[in-house]
């Protein structure tokens, strides 16, 4: 399946999780937060949220600003 | 000086920095550090991975609590999520709220930012909106449950000082949240000005980021607001058309 992950596309095994595609970016687990389809889904639950064929995950942090 | 209180929680530096603008971290750092804050804005943004240090760790190092903003939205859509992935980021439900109309003013959007407010109140956020200098607009979002207004004094990074102070008079006169001048300031008298008007707090960025020596401005920043909120309590003099003798003539 494929999924967009920060803009960009990739083709990833069926049942990725959300954990996953952030290690696909970084080891952080702190100061990181994920959308996927523009809803929050919450830190304790990347393990176990698996991600659909074109899901569009996005994975934030802070940055200097404001 | 008297302490700072938003939403129940207390400062004692009535200066809060942005984060934006600065040239490296290290410069970042000595001027957050120079300025005396306990509160500094960042922005969120995609994880870069190849990214190196973090302002969070320039933060957490000196102990100043986080205030991510909503920078970059245009629609409330957009400031909402933003607002709570960076609540599930950084383990805060503090919000600096900023939807922007346009990319050329990057002037706040009053109706977007409204309808922005009202949601993240619902949702439990303590939530501190960026606005123009609109008595009626800050009066209205302190209605809806703001925890602060942040009017600007002049768009974001002009330097422009102040453009109406009248306004930012007005707003003080009516709010009994706290005031925080935000935007447009472009040295320090511009931040006296500020607290001399009667605003709460301070919030500025370009100015000290990218002023020719950050940490020296940074200091003067800090005791430009300190000098400014002791002269507001002090109370000034009555401007007068003529002069008026300060030793009297006769006995």
């Amino acid at each position: 399946m494929i999924v967009t992950i920060n803009g960009a596309a990739h083709e990833v095994a069926d049942g990725m999780t959300v954990a996953q595609a952030v290690r696909t970016l970084t080891t952080a687990t702190t100061g990181v937060a994920v959308a996927v389809n523009d809803e929050v889904v919450t830190r304790g639950t990347w393990e176990t949220t698996a991600l659909s064929d074109r899901d569009r995950v996005e994975v934030l942090t802070a940055v200097q600003g404001g | 000086m008297d302490d700072l209180i938003i939403a129940g929680e207390k400062f004692s530096s009535r200066l809060i920095m942005g984060t934006g603008g600065a040239p490296s971290l290290e410069v970042l750092d000595q001027a957050l550090v120079a300025s005396g804050t306990e509160l500094t804005t960042v922005a969120m943004r995609r994880l870069d991975p190849g990214a190196r240090g973090s302002v969070l760790d320039v933060l957490r190092e000196r102990g100043i609590k986080v205030l991510p903003n909503t920078a970059g939205c245009f629609t409330a859509g957009e400031a909402v999520l933003t607002a709570r992935l960076a609540r599930e980021a950084l383990d805060t439900n503090w919000v600096k709220l900023e939807v922007i109309a346009d990319e050329r003013t990057l002037l706040p959007d009053p109706i977007e930012t409204f309808d922005a407010a009202e949601r993240l109140v619902a949702d439990g956020f303590v939530v501190l909106p960026y606005i123009g200098d609109d008595p009626a607009l800050a009066r209205r979002l302190e209605q809806a449950g703001c925890a602060a207004v942040m009017p600007l004094g002049a768009p974001i990074g002009s330097g422009l000082g102040i453009r109406n102070p009248h306004n930012i008079e007005l707003i003080v006169e009516a709010a009994s949240v706290p005031v925080i001048l935000d935007a447009g300031i472009g040295t320090a008298s511009d931040a006296a000005l500020a607290m001399e008007l009667g605003c709460d707090a301070v919030l500025l960025a370009t100015a000290v980021t990218r002023a020719q020596r950050p940490d020296l401005m940074a200091s003067a920043m800090r005791q430009a607001v300190t000098a400014g909120r002791l002269a507001r309590q002090a109370g000034r003099i009555p401007r007068r058309r003529y002069a008026e003798a300060s030793s009297p003539m006769t006995p």
